[in-house]
């Protein structure tokens, strides 16, 4: 009998929720970390009773941990994250240029073939990897010469929140950063380049620029590693090229600002968005929560509302809430700011809240276990 | 004996109950104190003072003898009360945050 675990980091610790295959009864675990910021918690695709959770705090920094029995137990490991050589400057909120300063860890990716090693993407925006199980960090310092003192931050800091390891070409990488944009290694890391090319934001002085776009969040379905989809600031984006080029899909959508964007673990061609309004009201539109999906990659969307709140609600759902298992039906789960995390186990045709009062949800992973 | 009261969640992570009794070898200052406590707890480097620079983290604070130690310079020596041990020496987050 096939299971589920969700590993939900939340702005005061850190939850297990697990369910069997059907997905409809669940047992929820924690607080892990209670009282600290856990901005996301992954486990390795090769044993996946290791998991790593990056714990921070505004009074005392950051912390990793790394479980060995699925989140029963934790242990601290290495929480030394320093920048490659000076560091220098990046652009600030009023242009000016900025020092570079380690705040936090937003999001951790286990390498598809060795459970020691995990690249952390980094606010202020920088990719670092440990090959050690988390016990010593180093920057992978190419990715800043993209260009890095041109970067700037989003509302939410400049922060490397998405790090996609291509299943194909174990050399190659793609990483998002907000406000910087997209970027791909082809070495495995060592050197990297803006993938912009098609991207249009108003927010900055050139609207195509290569660098400084605000990207949420870009995803990829495995058998296809070279299309890639993205929720920027405003608008959805699709790329057939690694990301050498994008074009709009917004299509229908009601909003095409929104934060989490992911793709069915079957189906190449279907994904999902969650519109938020706008950058000034960061809820959904007509206090009604819709995900919507598209079948066909992009441009034509339905709005999935069945056991959503359609009136009256005003959470946001941030980038990296979003997930899906690898069961059949492929289930899909996300967490809200208003603490609430919904899953669906028919692909979005329905959905129920698997627990409402937890504290606002940052990050939401689902393991799909034998 | 050196007594070091820790705020909750560096106790909690230190897995301590109660002040820390540390042993520290000549003055007695803020650096000989932490690197004493980091030295027993090495899970609490870069929660107090920053890895590299060594400083004090921004929202955490340095009492002792009912005085605020957070601005001196790390290698001030503490009050005799603390290096005797009559006194704790309070490492606190900063009252912040409502």
């Amino acid at each position: 009998m096939s299971a589920v675990r969700l590993l939900v980091g939340t702005r005061k610790g850190a939850f297990v929720l697990t369910s069997d295959g059907k997905r409809q009864q669940w047992k929820v675990d924690g607080p892990y970390f209670a009282g600290w910021e856990i901005y996301h918690l992954k486990g390795s695709p090769v044993d996946q009773n290791r998991l790593y959770a990056s714990q921070s705090s505004g009074w005392f920094g950051q912390l990793i941990q790394r479980s060995e029995d699925g989140g029963k137990t934790w242990e601290p490991v290495g929480n030394e994250f320093v920048y490659d050589g000076v560091p220098g400057t990046h652009q600030w909120y009023d242009g000016t240029q900025h020092p570079w300063e380690f705040k936090r860890v937003w999001h951790l990716e286990p390498s598809l073939t060795d459970p020691d090693t995990v690249y952390a993407g980094a606010e202020d925006a920088a990719l670092f990897r440990t090959s050690d199980g988390g016990k010593t960090w180093l920057e992978l310092p190419g990715l800043r010469a993209a260009k890095g003192n041109l970067w700037q931050p989003g509302a939410g800091g400049m922060c490397l929140h998405t790090i996609l390891l291509d299943p194909g070409n174990a050399e190659r990488i793609f990483v998002a950063i907000s406000a910087a944009g997209a970027f791909r290694s082809d070495d495995a890391g060592q050197t990297w380049r803006p993938i912009n090319q098609g991207l249009r934001s108003e927010q900055i002085p050139d609207p195509k620029a290569e660098v400084g776009h605000c990207v949420h969040r870009i995803a990829m379905h495995s058998s296809r590693p070279g299309v890639l989809f993205m929720q920027k600031h405003w608008d959805v984006m699709r790329s057939e090229n690694a990301g050498d080029s994008w074009n709009e899909v917004s299509g229908n959508l009601p909003s095409d600002f929104g934060f989490p964007i992911d793709v069915h673990a079957h189906e190449p061609e279907t994904i999902y968005v969650v519109p938020i309004k706008s950058d000034s009201e960061h809820f959904p539109p007509d206090g009604k929560l819709r995900v919507y999906r598209s079948r066909s990659g992009g441009n034509e969307w339905e709005a999935l509302t069945k056991g959503l709140p359609q009136s009256d609600c005003y959470v946001n759902v941030l980038r990296d809430a979003m997930c899906v298992d690898s069961l059949d039906k492929c289930g899909v789960y996300f967490g809200t700011t208003g603490g609430q995390v919904y899953a669906s186990a028919d692909a979005g045709d329905t959905w129920n809240a698997v627990v409402r009062d937890l504290p606002a949800v940052l990050s939401v992973e689902v393991q799909t276990l034998p | 004996m050196i007594r070091v009261a820790l705020p909750h969640h560096l106790r909690k992570l230190a897995r301590v109950e109660g002040e820390v009794e540390l042993d520290v070898k000549g003055p007695v200052t803020q650096r000989s104190i932490l690197d004493a406590l980091e030295a027993r707890y090495p899970v609490l480097r870069g929660t107090i003072r920053d890895h590299v620079t060594q400083k004090r983290r921004a929202f955490v604070r340095f009492f002792a003898c009912e005085q605020d130690f957070s601005h001196d310079p790390p290698d001030t020596p503490l009050p005799a009360a603390v290096a005797t041990g009559a006194e704790s020496f309070v490492v606190l987050g900063a009252m912040a945050g409502g």
